[in-house]
């Protein structure tokens, strides 16, 4: 983990359609090639903060961003903001698999495709390097024009992330990767995301605490909105400064 | 009585009421069908399809001019009618998702699916037929291709609907446009559901008469020219059937075999592909 930071929010406040005020005031610095976690209780808000990162909310009508999220000191949440160029550096994993509905080899080559790589010999290149990073290509090499919905969850969810890696992004954010897939395939996961934080900076949204406290460098637990405490992980899961941090994590209340 | 007999005769009750009814519907069904298949096969014959008719009294006429009618004229309904109703349906499921307006259209094409053919046959004898002066082949794909518009676009739409948010979302979050995510990932999802519809949308409209008699209206002679009246095989059935003549009747037989069978393997075929598909 590197002490740059990678991408920051700064006051940053987001309401949903037209005055529901779901984050407020969130100051939180994700550092480089490092993973951080987003923990706290359902409907805390760490889910609408992930999606801030790559401006998901973008999608649907009546949200409102307040304050500054900077990518390497760029504001991305400035209008005009070319949002299309911004998914592509930070790519998104969701919580169920979403393979689509094509071929494996096609479903990596999609991004490519949407960046612009149009010889057959770079694709071919570029999608093995991916399903490698993603620890994807012994498992798929001999049927890669197979369709990706014979896969199982965690190999689909691994060809996820190959797809959101072949773009070559700087950061990936996780929602709740690994909570539809059996413990086996989640132990994959979190050893592919270990891997990957050498080169990528990764944000990961976890119900699991365990999972935040075994991968995760740095931890943000949220509450109603609020970051109620951010720091190392083995400090938050060991010697939380605020009260009600201790008693999550613990396993008081969530 | 023990509540467990009177249970037993509800149920024999309501078994052999069902069974009758049932048997009831499916006589008429297969009265229909064997009588078509027994009266039709006597005129079929190769010629029935590769002459034009012949004069009363001349041997080997066929009905050439009314397949060919009948397949331009659904095709060119199926050339304008597919797109509309595709295009309307990824309106209303995409862009106008949840919108007032989208499901104001929704509704008016569920009312325009059960509004009588014959009603579309005259409106379009009144805007395509009655200033051009004539007949004509145009109105006829025109007055088929707003039957099949309705039932293509609430297909695509509810086909469409069926895709997950979340696959939207993955393409979203890779940076797609809007119109690729929909073109190159939900259309995929989508394809054989909306496939099943356009195949049962031609297969509505190729069994339509009323609007015909209207719009094309009917030609003895074989043509190709969409501006002048056309032959399809529907009129030519009513025209027949109506008319006095032995081999009239003959072929009009022959002709509703044909359609039937075509109108069945269109039906056959959208089956299959939903099968297909959720194997």
């Amino acid at each position: 983990m590197s002490e740059t930071i990678e991408i920051e929010a700064k006051d940053l406040n987001f309401y949903y359609s037209g005055n529901i005020h779901v984050l407020k005031k969130i100051n939180l610095p994700v550092y480089k090639n490092a993973v951080t976690a987003l923990i706290g209780p359902s409907g805390c808000g760490k889910t609408t903060l992930l999606r801030c990162f790559n401006r998901m909310h973008d999608l649907y009508p009546k949200h409102r961003y307040e304050g500054e999220v900077l990518l390497r000191n760029e504001n991305i949440l400035k209008n005009p903001m070319d949002i299309i160029n911004l998914r592509s550096r930070i790519g998104m994993v969701f919580q169920k698999p979403t393979p689509f509905p094509m071929s494996i080899f096609d479903n990596i080559a999609y991004g490519l495709k949407l960046q612009g790589v149009k010889k057959m010999a770079d694709r071919t290149e570029l999608v093995e390097m991916a399903l490698q990073h993603a620890h994807l290509w012994a498992e798929v090499k001999d049927k890669l024009h197979t369709s990706a919905y014979e896969l199982s969850g965690g190999q689909q969810q691994r060809l996820v992330i190959a797809r959101a890696l072949a773009v070559n992004p700087d950061i990936l954010l996780f929602d709740e990767p690994t909570s539809a897939l059996d413990p086996l395939s989640t132990a994959k996961i979190e050893e592919l995301l270990e891997a990957l934080k050498k080169k990528i900076t990764i944000i990961i949204v976890t119900h699991n605490m365990q999972q935040a406290a075994r991968m995760s460098d740095c931890t943000g637990f949220l509450m109603l909105g609020e970051l109620i405490e951010f720091d190392r992980t083995e400090k938050i899961f060991t010697a939380p400064a605020v009260k009600l941090t201790e008693d999550y994590v613990t396993g008081r209340f969530g | 009585m023990k509540r467990e007999q009177i249970r037993k005769i509800e149920g024999f009750i309501a078994l052999t009421l069902s069974t009758i009814s049932a048997l009831l519907g499916l006589f008429w069904l297969v009265f229909i069908l064997g009588d078509v298949l027994v009266h039709g096969m006597e005129a079929l014959n190769l010629t029935f399809f590769t002459n034009d008719p012949a004069p009363l009294g001349v041997v080997g006429g066929g009905l050439r001019n009314a397949f060919v009618g009948q397949l331009m004229i659904t095709l060119f309904a199926t050339l304008i009618g597919v797109p509309i109703g595709v295009l309307g349906g990824t309106f209303l499921a995409e862009y106008a998702r949840g919108r007032t307006i989208a499901k104001i259209i929704s509704i008016l094409s569920d009312i325009m699916v059960s509004v009588p053919s014959i009603v579309i046959g005259t409106f379009i004898y009144a805007i395509l037929v009655k200033p051009i002066g004539h007949f004509n082949g145009w109105a006829g794909a025109v007055a088929l291709s707003i039957i099949m518009i309705p039932v293509v676009l609430r297909t695509t739409e509810d086909m469409l609907a069926l895709v997950p948010w979340e696959l939207r979302e993955a393409a979203f979050a890779l940076g797609a446009p809007y119109y690729k995510v929909i073109i190159q990932v939900v259309y995929r999802g989508a394809a054989t559901g909306i496939l099943t519809g356009i195949l049962l949308s031609i297969a509505r409209v190729a069994g339509e008469t009323a609007p015909l008699l209207f719009t094309s209206f009917n030609n003895s002679f074989f043509s190709l020219n969409m501006n002048q009246p056309m032959s399809s095989l529907t009129a030519t059935i009513f025209q027949y059937a109506m008319g006095p003549y032995q081999i009239w009747h003959a072929q009009a037989w022959a002709a509703s075999l044909v359609i039937t069978v075509f109108i069945l393997v269109l039906t056959i075929l959208g089956r299959l592909i939903i099968k297909w598909r959720y194997k």
